[in-house]
């Protein structure tokens, strides 16, 4: 943990969530979360299924409401207002584990909508930053294709191209690979290393430890709503503090 | 590979024998026995029916349309008198029953759209009445829902002269619902004329806001500008008729009122009827529609900074419309064929008028055609325009 303070700089972090607190009806799903990622950061999260993970990178767009604690992205306060929501919004692209592309739309179209409707780019401008995308995902050449004619790993990195047309500062991934058969997983993998290495600011809920180890700056374990651990890979990995860390990564590392 | 080649290629070689075992020839045969069977039955019924209007010396053919239909019609939308043909007749009934069915379709789509909406509203008051309604409207039959609003719009009102005044110039009263409409002046024709040249309009500034914005990104909001050519234009032109303000204001004379426009008790409970219901069913469809729509679809579009009227213009309700479309083609056509339970409450629809016409003329087949002829039309074409609005937009996959 003081390694990596002591390596950022002192400029203001990309996000930062302040004691996050929220609640579904009596469930207390994130407990005062602390958590901060700097510009051209890579960040992980793991941790076992229902800790919050999915809850608190939908917070930082906004998809679920947090009721106390602060949440500040890219300088902009995260309130009920509209106007930081959708600006917070523009700035952050968001990667979902069942793609969640348009299926009425062609790929081209599913990549051109939100610049031209919420960007208000031209569409010939768009169009040919779309396939400028596509190229960087290895498949400009699906841009005609419906999202239903293409396999799940194609699809995925459709999305990715998708948020990224939206020029973002921030993407979030939440588990981009886990709904993809093992043969598709590595070509996902390879276009977000490509982008880590461009040195995007990202933050990825994945138990892809390979990634993790290969691009993280910092992993973070959640367990039961709360951040449990935060470190270097390394360290993280080889060296774990907490007993539910340990446990954690000894039943996803040994099978 | 070449033993499995030559086996599929014996198969499609070999010559189709004549058995039933064989499945081309199998499947000609029966093609040809359905046909057989169907040309069978129908020549049968046809001499047999002609045979007996032979017997029975009745006449056939379709000159008594050309006759005087010597009745009179309650209420039609072109002129019509007793004098009239028997065709006139007929043609009063189908307008009447377009007239009730076009704007029902409408009426119960929009009433329909809200209350499917209302059922998905977090509010629980709201989405609580909208179930209520709908449960109320599918598990009572049309015909009694019909004769509930006829007996509402003939009894529970007073007669002319005790006829309620909710709005100055409205009276509602058991000989129906009357509104006032601007006096009849030589300017309202063009008023029209400048409406449809209005849309027309609307239509260009689309396709030009289009071409701008793949051009420049700027949008135009389109709808408003649209919407005030069509409502504009007729005003300026309203303006320069020397913007005539005259009421044509329904008044007591006699037994009844006179002037403005009327809406009978038979036409309202009708119509009243049929939408109530039909939208009942509509609602359901429409929420259907839009539960249909993964809620992943929202999250990706606000995730990407779709603000709600772009996210449902373009994302949600394209793929609900999908699911909507094809039952809401029944539920129109539903709609039509149920307006000639007409005939029960009275309203003079095509159904009615052709009933009259055969018991007068005792020409019950061709009645009868007129009746199937003029349903299969509006029904067929109700058809043909959705299920080409049905594949323009239908979803391309594999
Ligand atoms: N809409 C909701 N209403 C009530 N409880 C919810 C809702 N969404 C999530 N939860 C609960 O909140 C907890 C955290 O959910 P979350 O999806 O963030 O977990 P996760 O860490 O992403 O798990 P996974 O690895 O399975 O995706 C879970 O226990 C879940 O049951
Ligand atoms: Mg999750």
């Amino acid at each position: 943990m003081s390694a990596v303070k002591a390596a950022q700089t002192t400029e203001a972090p990309m996000i930062e969530l302040k004691k996050l607190n929220k609640w579904y009806g009596e469930f207390h799903v994130l407990k005062n979360i602390d958590f901060e990622c700097r510009k051209g950061q890579k960040i992980v999260v793991c941790g076992p299924s229902g800790s919050g993970k999915s809850t608190m990178i939908r917070c930082i767009n906004r998809l679920e409401e947090h009721q106390t604690g602060d949440l500040i992205v890219d300088g902009i306060e995260l309130t009920n207002d509209i106007k930081n929501i959708e600006a917070i919004r523009r700035e952050v692209g968001m990667v979902f584990q069942h793609f969640n592309l348009f299926p009425h739309l062609t790929v081209l179209e599913n990549l051109t909508l939100a610049p031209i409707w919420v960007r208000k780019v031209p569409k010939k401008e768009a169009e040919e930053t779309a396939m400028h995308f596509l190229k960087r995902v290895r498949i400009p050449e699906q841009a005609n294709k419906y999202p239903g004619q293409l396999s799940g790993g194609q699809q995925q990195r459709v999305a990715i191209a998708r948020s990224l047309c939206m020029k973002p500062k921030i993407m979030l991934f939440d588990e981009p690979t886990s709904a993809l058969d093992p043969e598709m997983v590595k070509e996902v993998l390879d276009t977000m290393i490509e982008l880590a290495r461009e040195g995007m600011t990202m933050i990825c809920v994945t138990h892809e430890m390979g990634f993790a180890k290969a691009v993280a700056d910092k992993v973070v374990f959640m367990d039961k709503g709360e951040i449990v651990e935060a470190n270097e890979p390394e360290p993280f990995f080889s060296n774990p503090q907490n007993e539910r860390t340990k446990l954690f990564l000894s039943q996803i590392l040994n099978h | 590979m070449a033993v499995s080649s030559a086996g599929s290629g014996g198969r499609r070689g070999s010559s189709m024998r004549l058995s039933l075992n064989d499945p081309t020839f199998r499947a000609i045969f029966w093609q040809i026995a359905v046909i057989g069977g169907f040309v069978l039955i129908v020549w049968w019924l046809i001499s047999n029916t002609l045979h007996n209007l032979e017997v029975r010396a009745i006449a056939t053919g379709w000159n008594f349309l050309s006759r005087e239909a010597g009745f009179a019609i309650g209420e039609s939308i072109i002129p019509f008198e007793p004098e009239n043909t028997y065709s006139r007749a007929l043609l009063v009934g189908i307008l009447n029953t377009l007239r009730v069915s076009i704007i029902g379709i409408v009426l119960a789509t929009i009433l329909g759209t809200f209350v499917g909406i209302g059922r998905l509203s977090k509010n629980w008051l709201v989405s609580r009445i909208c179930s209520v309604y709908v449960e109320f409207m599918r598990n009572l039959p049309l015909l009694v829902q019909l004769f509930f609003w006829w007996a509402m719009f003939q009894d529970a009102f007073p007669g002319p002269r005790q006829a309620l005044q909710p709005v100055p110039g409205v009276f509602f009263s058991n000989r129906g619902i009357k509104i006032p409409i601007p006096a009849e002046h030589w300017v309202h024709g063009w008023m029209a004329a400048a409406c449809i040249v209005g849309i027309v309009a609307g239509v260009f500034v689309r396709r030009w806001a289009r071409a701008r914005q793949a051009t420049t990104g700027q949008q135009f909001p389109v709808f408003w500008a649209s919407v005030g050519l069509a409502l504009g234009l007729p005003f300026v032109v309203w303006l320069f008729g020397g913007a005539p303000v005259a009421m044509d204001w329904p008044a007591l004379r006699g037994f009844n009122f006179q002037g403005g426009l009327t809406l009978t008790p038979e036409y309202a409970a009708l119509l009243v009827g049929l939408v109530t219901y039909t939208g009942g069913f509509i609602a359901e469809i429409v929420r259907a529609g839009i539960l249909a729509v993964p809620h992943g679809q929202t999250e990706a579009a606000a995730a990407l900074g779709l603000r709600k009227g772009p996210m449902l213009q373009l994302v949600i309700l394209p793929q609900a419309l999908r699911v909507i479309i094809p039952p809401m083609t029944s539920q129109f056509l539903n709609l039509t064929k149920n307006s000639s339970l007409a005939v029960a409450i009275g309203y003079p629809d095509l159904v009615s008028i052709a009933n009259t016409t055969l018991n007068q003329t005792g020409q019950a087949i061709e009645g009868i055609a007129v009746i199937m002829g003029a349903y299969l039309t509006v029904s067929l074409s109700i058809s043909v325009f959705m299920n080409w609005y049905n594949k323009r937009i239908a979803f391309k996959e594999r």
